[in-house]
């Protein structure tokens, strides 16, 4: 059923131990995932937690401060920012919109506006639509593009909750019919989108990771979001081995503070080096072990 | 039945504001009029190194600016200081050391206010063939830069993450505004140059349905005022840059008119009766 993901081809994007660091402090580091065709990625966390950074890592829009982006060659990204403010000085329909970074069929365009609704405001100018109609119209404009990698960072937001259904269900039927890798990023820490393969918990560093679990098995949150949102919400529910304090430190589960959390910092075991201070057990539930077992589910579907 | 130095002025008048059209129009989408300003001001300087190390006038405004420009940037990335205040320091630093160097020369006779407002009888038939020439090079660029010009004034990071290089655009797009100031300088005059990129770009925005359809209006609404100006000059005996810009200003003025609103609403209402 899934043949769209191919399993003989590398990944599209893979992170390994990706940093970066601005103003000598680190706003991401110690992050690893891949994004393959067929994929779909989830980044959550809180605000200032690195997920932008991180998707801006992944395109290479941000060069790394540590560690390794590698991207496929010839890697066509279609991108939805967080935000994107159009001086009204700028006259552009949403038509005009669609061509912005590269030229496009008129067929190629109809599909698109026709794929997220918006065919009916092509002359609309993008200053005048709704914040649900504006990131429809992004969305349209990134995959009229046929990209291999699509990245949405926070495609829901301004978007009600009906809504919001109706552009996860969107979103996946973009994956089925093209098969392209999606990095989706979004600042609910509890919801995710169903169709997620991994989820990557980001504050600073990898948090946890795994996969969600459908709405649909859980009567609760079927009887709270309704049968049409069972099919396209999921739940994420988080294993952290850590405390992020108010101030920025870190609590971890052996009860010591550190200024930061990440893979080298001692409090977390590391496969191939040397730093651990102390020993773990291993079902200790460190944010490291999760990372890894999340690694090997993903290696052991991918194969 | 006009004088030549009038024709000459006209025909350099309407290259520059052809150029200064499609310019203008990224200066107020990208919200640069201020940092426009500034290249602008720094332009006296460069008048000043052009008459102390007898330098060609064109070439001399056009490294300054430039070097400005960067340094800007440069200080824009170090973050010390906002945008605002960097560009204040700048534009009024370099217009000053301008000035500060020509009250030395004492040996050179310099017509002050020909460069600050423009002077219509300084321009000569190489001059026409500088603006001509320099005017042809800085629209094939612009055609050529359009795409990553337009998308990363949307936003550069989806410009860069889709492949065009928002970073080098920016650059071009520098000394492409660094080498009409260079050019215009004669016509409008240092102080006033901005105001022929700014006000004939905002006069279009109303009567524009995308980016390349406000470009060329901008050209043309330039010309217009180029031409308006010019003759106001020589019929009231005013100074040809301020001339310019009244005219320019009349045409804006013009454009915010009813009639205007009308059109406005007549195009919207093809949108697709979107509220």
């Amino acid at each position: 059923m899934l043949n769209y993901r191919s399993p003989e081809t590398k990944p599209l994007v893979s992170l390994s131990n990706t940093g970066v660091r601005r103003n000598g402090r680190w706003l991401v580091r110690g992050v690893e995932f891949s994004i393959s065709r067929g994929e779909i990625v989830t980044l959550i966390g809180p605000n200032g937690s690195g997920k932008s950074t991180t998707a801006k890592a992944a395109i290479g829009v941000l060069k790394p401060d540590e560690g390794h982006v590698e991207r496929i060659a010839g890697l066509r990204v279609g991108y939805v920012p967080q935000k994107l403010a159009i001086d009204w000085t700028l006259p552009l329909t949403v038509e005009r919109l669609m061509t912005l970074t590269g030229p496009l069929k008129g067929l190629e365009i109809e599909e698109a506006l026709a794929a997220t609704g918006m065919l009916h405001m092509a002359k609309a100018e993008v200053q005048h639509l709704s914040g649900g109609e504006f990131q429809r119209a992004l969305l349209a404009r990134a995959i009229a593009r046929k990209p291999d990698l699509l990245v949405l960072d926070e495609p829901v937001q301004g978007v009600d909750f009906s809504g919001e259904i109706a552009l996860y269900e969107l979103i996946k039927q973009i994956r089925n019919r093209t098969g392209c890798g999606i990095l989706l990023i979004s600042h609910d820490l509890h919801i995710v989108m169903a169709e997620t393969d991994t989820v990557v918990c980001l504050n600073g560093h990898v948090c946890c990771r795994g996969t969600p679990q459908a709405v649909s098995r859980s009567p609760e949150y079927l009887k709270l979001f309704g049968r049409r949102a069972a099919g396209a919400l999921a739940v994420y529910s988080h294993h952290h081995d850590h405390t992020h304090l108010p101030d920025g430190r870190v609590l971890h589960a052996d009860g010591s503070i550190t200024e930061s959390c990440f893979p080298g910092d001692g409090h977390h075991h590391h496969h191939d080096e040397a730093v651990d201070v102390h020993d773990h057990d291993p079902d200790c539930g460190c944010g490291h072990h999760t990372r890894l077992q999340g690694f090997e589910k993903a290696e052991k579907r991918d194969v | 039945m006009f004088d030549d130095f009038f024709i000459r002025a006209l025909v350099a008048g309407i290259g520059i504001a052809m150029v200064a059209g499609p310019l203008g129009c990224f200066v107020i989408w990208r919200r640069m009029a201020y940092f426009g300003d500034t290249m602008a001001h720094s332009a006296l300087l460069g008048v000043a190194l052009s008459l102390l190390l007898e330098l060609n006038l064109v070439v001399s405004v056009f490294i300054v600016a430039s070097v400005v420009s960067l340094l800007l940037l440069f200080l824009q990335k170090r973050g010390a200081l906002s945008t605002d205040a960097l560009l204040g320091i700048l534009s009024h630093s370099a217009l000053s050391i301008g000035l500060v160097i020509v009250a030395f020369m004492t040996w050179v006779r310099i017509d002050l206010v020909g460069f600050l407002f423009g002077d219509i009888l300084a321009v000569s038939e190489a001059d026409i063939d500088i603006i001509w020439g320099g005017g042809i090079l800085v629209i094939f660029a612009l055609v050529y830069l359009w795409r990553p010009l337009l998308a990363s004034t949307v936003n550069p990071e989806l410009a860069e993450a889709e492949g065009l290089k928002p970073e080098r655009a920016r650059l071009f797009f520098m000394l492409l505004m660094a080498l009409v100031i260079a050019i215009a300088m004669k016509i409008v005059g240092i102080l006033l140059i901005t105001s022929l990129l700014i006000i004939p770009a905002a006069t279009s925005r109303r009567f524009a349905g995308s980016p390349e359809i406000m470009a060329v209006l901008a050209s043309l609404i330039g010309a217009l005022a180029v031409a308006g100006g010019l003759f106001g000059s020589l019929h009231f005996d005013t100074p040809s840059g301020p001339s310019i810009v009244v005219a320019a200003l009349a045409l804006f003025v013009l454009s915010l008119l009813p009639i205007g609103r009308r059109l406005e609403s007549a195009s919207h209402s093809s949108h697709g009766g979107h509220p």
